[in-house]
């Protein structure tokens, strides 16, 4: 059932040109949310975004959730060393004043338990929970697996 | 403020101090930690998907460009295998003398999920390698670099792996020629690979 829901929403957004869209929350922009496609549901799927904070207090994301997996969680990749681990991360830090970017090599979020095969052109939604600003949810754009960045337009700006 | 002749000569010696430190850390780095001059020839005996087991000397006088990964790895896998197969397009005539190779840290469920689908989706010339335990524990200490399976209740199967992530360069005679580390930008790599074939 969860399947054929997750499919239902795919299919309503496979055809569209990608979004890129920038969603507002209170002083935070969410804007570039991309991810890979996947080889089938067995090994887990990622996403990126940037967050930028125009206000003057400092917020944090703490959390993210979505029907494309039924175990999302923010990790952080750390190369220390010449080792490169992912460890969970309980919280991205929005400073204010500042862009922070889930970005290849960095923080990112994990998406384990994928409910299906993440397709190259489709699109899924994500809630992302930050501490003080509440939640919201946006678009991600699914790209090639060979993809390193957004494909936006205004991608890198 | 006037620095007097003593007092630049202090500074630059200082600075060459300063600098000398640094590159003695940028060139330190723990992987491989091989004496420069010495000859170093990593090498590998592992089988790709159909069972034939490939070694160094199977790639007929290619420069090998070699990862250690898992398909497991959403992140840093893709982020290199995805700037290897840049590199392979852009090298067009000449990729023929390049030999991309992803060898699995964690073999057992790479060959379980598919790692010749895994590594074609990247570039239909890079070639997956899994082996047993104890024929990647052979390579990984060949090449001298680090990988360890990391107990994680939330990680799928309940482990991940932590491994270095940086891109080796073999040359033609199974001779180390040197890494890229993790991030080098496919760019690089191809200007590099250029110099050299
Ligand atoms: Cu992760």
């Amino acid at each position: 059932m969860k399947t054929l829901a997750f499919s239902a929403i795919l299919s309503l957004t496979a055809s569209a040109a990608f979004a890129c869209e920038t969603v507002t929350l209170g002083d935070l922009i969410i804007q570039n949310a991309w991810s890979r496609a996947t080889i089938g549901a067995g090994r887990p799927g990622v996403l990126y975004l940037e967050i930028t904070n125009k206000g003057s207090t400092d917020d944090a994301l703490v959390g993210i959730a979505t029907p494309a997996a039924g175990m999302p969680m923010l990790h952080e990749t750390v190369v220390s060393n010449g080792v490169a681990s992912m460890p969970h991360a309980m919280a991205v830090p929005v400073p204010a004043g500042q862009t922070v970017a889930l970005a290849p090599g960095g923080y990112h979020g994990m998406l384990m338990d994928l409910t299906a095969a993440l397709k190259e052109g489709e699109t899924f939604p994500v809630t992302l929970m930050f501490q003080t600003a509440g939640e919201v949810t946006v678009t991600v754009d699914v790209l090639s697996m060979r993809a390193e960045g957004p494909d936006c337009a205004d991608a890198g700006q | 403020m006037r620095l007097t002749g003593m007092q630049k000569a202090l500074w630059a010696a200082a600075g060459i101090a300063v600098l000398a430190y640094a590159t003695l850390l940028r060139d330190a780095g723990p992987s491989p930690g091989f004496v420069a001059g010495a000859p170093f020839h990593p090498t590998f005996s592992l089988p790709d998907e159909t069972g034939r087991l490939l070694s160094p000397s199977d790639f007929g006088g290619k420069h090998l460009l070699v990862f250690f990964g898992f398909t497991n790895c959403p992140d840093v896998c893709p982020t290199t295998l995805a700037e290897v197969a840049q590199v392979m397009d852009d090298l067009g005539p000449d990729a023929g003398k390049v030999q991309p190779l992803f060898i699995s840290i964690d073999p057992e469920r790479d060959r379980r999920l598919g790692l010749a689908d895994f590594t074609a989706a990247f570039h239909p010339a890079i070639i997956g390698l899994a082996g047993d335990a104890a024929q990647t524990r052979a390579a990984a200490d060949s090449f001298r670099i680090h990988f360890a399976r990391e107990n994680d209740a939330t990680a799928p199967d309940g482990y991940t792996i932590s491994h270095s992530p940086a891109l080796y360069l073999i040359g033609p005679e199974g001779d180390w020629l040197r890494q890229f580390t993790y991030g080098t930008p496919a760019s690089e790599i191809l200007a590099d690979l250029r110099s050299r074939l």
